[in-house]
């Protein structure tokens, strides 16, 4: 083998290499010999950083010099639910600097839960001379003025998507610092955006960009101008509609179901803001062939969405509110046999009493008719461990899992036992399960089920959950392949940390909020794991001023191999070497 | 068991820094039938923090009974007892009891402040009858924890009060169990936003539409529509925070809010730094009126076209349409600002 590698010319190793493009590939062949390590590093054309703190820029470019795409995450995942507090970090600018000078042909940047500034963005503008794919994800920092300075510079940009970020948005106007001659677009996500755009100049960019093939407009982007656009891109794939609302007009309804049905070609749709049910038949038309369905900003009740779920059979994914209810899920498992996804959102989280009439029945019903689920997002008030055991012995083939019963340690309704043996038959049953999250009245068993049989569990999500040390130690001696645990308020303390130190050197990170991990073990995890940033976030003030027995607010741990952070705001810190034995 | 002790033997561990590791491992084995060994292992800090904790119970509404006393097991107060009689003192301590304890002293200002009005809640009355103003003061409690839409379904639920009818207790309240607790349900927040605007949409859910009806009736259905959460910042306080103006509907009630929002989090730095706890006249001072010009605080705003105003200049209205942002400035430095079509202001902001 060393020989053959040896002998081989790189350029043919090379062309063999471009053949494969899964990351965990290529990490494995930089392992097989120093050659093909040299090879391998050559030729990586993309690179994915689950943490941006993981490792450093400078450190990436001396081993990737010729990177075309780089895709960064920055802040915890528990940051979409406001636990980490403004100011935390994830800044993607001195990536952007150091990239300027490396990669002047970059050509893609998706980020995701990052801080990106406006100077960033005009950075990435004058800096990449074949920019093409500018994805920001959960992320935030930046307004229209950035927008406007990619719009206006990079002239080859494909993709523009703004999925779920948080744009200071002044101006609508941003959209026409696209040049006239301007016409590669392919994908255009502007869903988040508060304001209005100017509709002139979205509708000159939609009519003279042949390729476009995602657009997804925002809420402000009323009715009535949904059809002239669709007119002009016939060949759109997937649609993102603005607010689904207006007065309802044969005239309007006949031009937008007129509109829909010369779109042969959509697939998925989504927005349908405010929508008034009336409109809904517009997109009959097409329906046989949508297998993505966004309904989860729709305010629709339930008979109006079984009728229009009962139009789309080959329907793969489903997000949708309770207001579909059980009777609509059961309508959704009798018509949709090719479902792999559903998410159902609350309609209305912060009531006391249910709203809708949503239970553990509308899910076991889908379980049972979609025989291709496998990935579950569900809200509900209500669940029995019968429910659980039906769905894991329904749908082994599950591979993400996450169910949230509302209040906080609810049990079993039925029997008032904990849930422990309904999560413990999804993960004895769904062997594959990568992503679990856990919700409901749950003692240390259902985590020595998760640690003797979710082998293949990447992600885990806690809350309210177990009653001691033990609970966390079954999670972390037992998933061997986990890589990211997020927990809050659960009793989970330092044993079970200090024990399995090892253990989060092979993960990619570990949440831990409202637990019972005192500083102390903080400082000592940092102390002899080197490899390890151990990050205290406290809002009271520096935690050495508190006994050292006293828990932490927040703790967020992580591997790297680039050290202590240099941007911690004032109420983080980080337990390294050095700060462990100044303070102590 | 055996994967537990495989794994001690195979990975690094930080056993010889905790003293009782081994102890722990072996009381792992017979955990399952002994319940009192299980107790002993949650050795929690001595009996203090649980009068503390009792005290936070009282003051607290049910739900956070329930947190209190679901911690580890979820059954009577005796065990709890138990556990906190041990005699063995670990490191790790019991978290979730410090904490409250923390959230307590951090609250005690306020509490002490509030309570002027009100007489300390007598020993767990039933929730439905807690008067308003007690339940109001109950929140910096939870202060960190209450923010965002569940604060402002808080104030929808109560629409807040004029200080002159606190007493009367507000039956139609709607909210009796949980303290909002921050990230739960887990749901980001334009889904918060989403549900939050359209709740009152369907009409089956009529449950629903008294209070929110109450706040948002007078505004044009637009705004009621399009009524964001809005970032708000304050000198001082690292952290930032949102509101929700369709929360609202007049500059008293935001700045009701936004002291509410801002009260924990200011008393603990001031803590923190001073050492001390501050007194209550000056924590008094501090957080009276925002809005009038004398207060230490002032309350200004980013409008749509980047000029930082002075809130309160403009209808209400007005103000809830071009707001982009919301910061609490000292006012000694509001005074060298120049407001109003001040362009650098949009950069000072963020």
């Amino acid at each position: 083998m060393l020989r053959m590698a040896s002998s081989f010319p790189e350029e043919v190793l090379e062309h063999v290499f471009s053949f494969i493009h899964s990351d965990k590939d290529r990490n494995a062949i930089s392992l097989v010999c120093k050659s093909w390590y040299e090879v391998e590093r050559w030729c990586r054309r993309r690179i994915f950083v689950g943490n941006c703190y993981a490792v450093s820029p400078p450190m990436v470019i001396r081993r990737f010099p010729e990177l075309r795409s780089v895709e960064l995450k920055g802040k915890p995942h528990f940051a979409d639910f406001n636990l980490v507090p403004d100011g935390w970090g994830g800044y993607v600018f001195p990536w952007i600097e150091a990239m300027a000078n490396a990669y002047p042909w970059l050509e893609e940047i998706r980020l995701k839960r990052m801080v990106v500034t406006d100077e960033t963005l005009e950075l990435i503008a004058k800096s990449f001379k074949n920019f093409k794919v500018l994805v920001l994800s959960s992320c935030e920092g930046f307004s229209t003025d950035g927008l406007a300075a990619i719009a206006a510079n990079c002239r080859n940009l494909k993709e523009l998507d703004l999925r779920e970020s948080e744009v200071d948005d002044p101006s609508g106007h941003w959209l026409s610092h696209f040049p006239d001659s301007f016409a590669s677009l392919v994908s255009l996500n502007i869903s988040c955006l508060g304001s209005e755009v100017s509709f002139s100049a979205l509708e000159r960019l939609v009519g003279r960009c042949p390729n476009l093939s995602t657009l997804r407009l925002n809420r402000a982007v009323p009715l009535d101008k949904l059809a002239n656009i669709l007119r002009r891109a016939p060949q759109l794939v997937e649609l993102g509609t603005g607010a689904y609302s207006a007065e309802l007009r044969p005239d309007v309804f006949s031009s937008l179901a007129g509109a829909f049905s010369g779109c042969k070609e959509l697939r998925s749709l989504s927005g349908f803001w405010d929508a008034v049910p009336g409109y809904l038949p517009a997109i009959y038309p097409i329906c046989s062939s949508v297998t993505s369905l966004n309904l989860s900003y729709a305010t629709v009740q339930s008979p109006d969405l079984i009728k229009l779920v009962s139009q789309c059979q080959s329907l793969q994914r489903l997000w949708v509110l309770d207001y579909i209810e059980d009777v609509g899920l059961e309508a959704l498992a009798s018509f949709c046999k090719d479902l792999r996804e559903l998410r159902v959102f609350p309609s209305d989280p912060f009531a006391l009493e249910p709203n809708v009439s949503l239970t553990e029945q509308g899910l076991v019903s889908v379980s049972a008719g979609c025989p291709k689920l496998h990935s579950v997002l569900y809200f509900c008030r209500q669940m029995t461990n019968d429910a659980l055991v039906t769905i894991a012995k329904n749908r082994p083939n599950m591979t993400r899992f996450r169910l949230c019963i509302i209040e906080p340690r609810t049990p079993d309704y039925i029997t008032l036992q904990p849930l422990d043996d309904g999560f413990g038959a999804i993960v004895e049953h769904c062997k594959d399960l990568q992503r679990l999250s856990l919700s409901g009245l749950l003692t240390d068993h259902v985590f020595e089920y998760i640690g003797t049989h979710a082998k293949k569990l990447e992600m885990l999500s806690v809350a309210f959950a177990g009653d001691s040390d033990l609970g966390l130690h079954h999670v972390l001696s037992g998933c061997e392949n986990l890589r990211k645990l997020e927990i809050r308020d659960c009793p989970f303390g330092d044993k079970a940390l200090l024990v399995n130190a090892a253990k989060l050197e092979t993960m990619r990170s570990l949440w831990m909020s409202s637990c019972s991990v005192s500083f102390g073990a903080c400082k000592l995890l940092g102390q002899k794991m080197p490899r390890l940033n151990v990050e205290v976030i406290d809002e009271r003030g520096p935690p050495d001023s508190r006994p050292e027995s006293c828990p932490v607010e927040k703790l967020y741990i992580y591997r790297t191999i680039a050290g202590p952070r240099f941007d911690m705001p004032g109420f983080v810190w980080t337990m390294d070497e050095d700060s462990a034995l100044r303070l102590s | 068991m055996e994967s537990c002790l495989k794994n001690g033997e195979a990975c690094p561990q930080l056993l010889d820094l905790i003293p009782r590791e081994r102890e722990w491992l072996v009381k792992r084995a017979d955990e399952r039938s002994s319940e009192e060994k299980k107790l002993e292992l949650r050795l929690g800090p001595p009996g203090e923090e649980w009068c503390l904790g009792e005290t936070a119970k009282t003051a607290d509404n049910r739900e956070r009974d329930e947190s209190l006393l679901s911690v580890g097991y979820s059954s009577n107060g005796n065990q709890q007892n138990h556990k906190f009689s041990s005699p063995e003192n670990l490191q790790s301590g019991s978290v979730w009891f410090n904490q409250q304890v923390s959230q307590q002293a951090k609250a005690t200002p306020f509490l002490q402040f509030a309570s002027k009005t009100v007489p300390p809640p007598p020993p767990p009355p039933p929730p439905q009858s807690l008067p308003v103003m007690a339940k109001e003061s109950s929140q910096p409690c939870c202060i960190k924890v209450a923010v965002d839409l569940q604060q402002s379904a808080e104030k929808k639920a109560f629409s807040p009060p004029a200080p002159a009818n606190t007493a009367v207790p507000n039956s139609s309240q709607k909210r009796t169990a949980p303290g909002p607790v921050v990230g739960w349900p887990p749901i980001r927040s334009f889904r918060k936003n989403l549900g939050s605007s359209s709740s009152s949409k369907p009409a089956s859910d009529s449950q629903n539409e008294g209070p929110s009806e109450k706040v948002v009736g007078e505004k044009p259905v637009e705004t009621c529509k399009k009524g964001m959460f809005v970032k708000i910042n304050m000198d001082g306080v690292p952290i930032g925070r949102k509101v929700d103006l369709q929360a609202y509907d007049s500059y008293e009630k935001l700045s009701t809010a936004v002291d509410e929002l801002f009260r924990g989090l200011l008393t603990a730095q001031r803590d923190s730094s001073a050492g001390g706890i501050m007194s209550e006249q000056k924590e008094e001072k501090a957080n009276i009126g925002i809005l009038n010009r004398s207060g230490e605080y002032t309350l200004v705003y980013e409008d749509n076209e980047g000029d930082r105003m002075l809130v309160g200049d403009v209808p209400w209205q007005m103000f809830v349409s071009t707001v982009k942002r919301l910061r609490v400035l000292k006012s000694s430095e509001v005074s060298a600002l120049s407001l109003g079509s001040n362009k650098q202001g949009k950069e000072s902001m963020k």
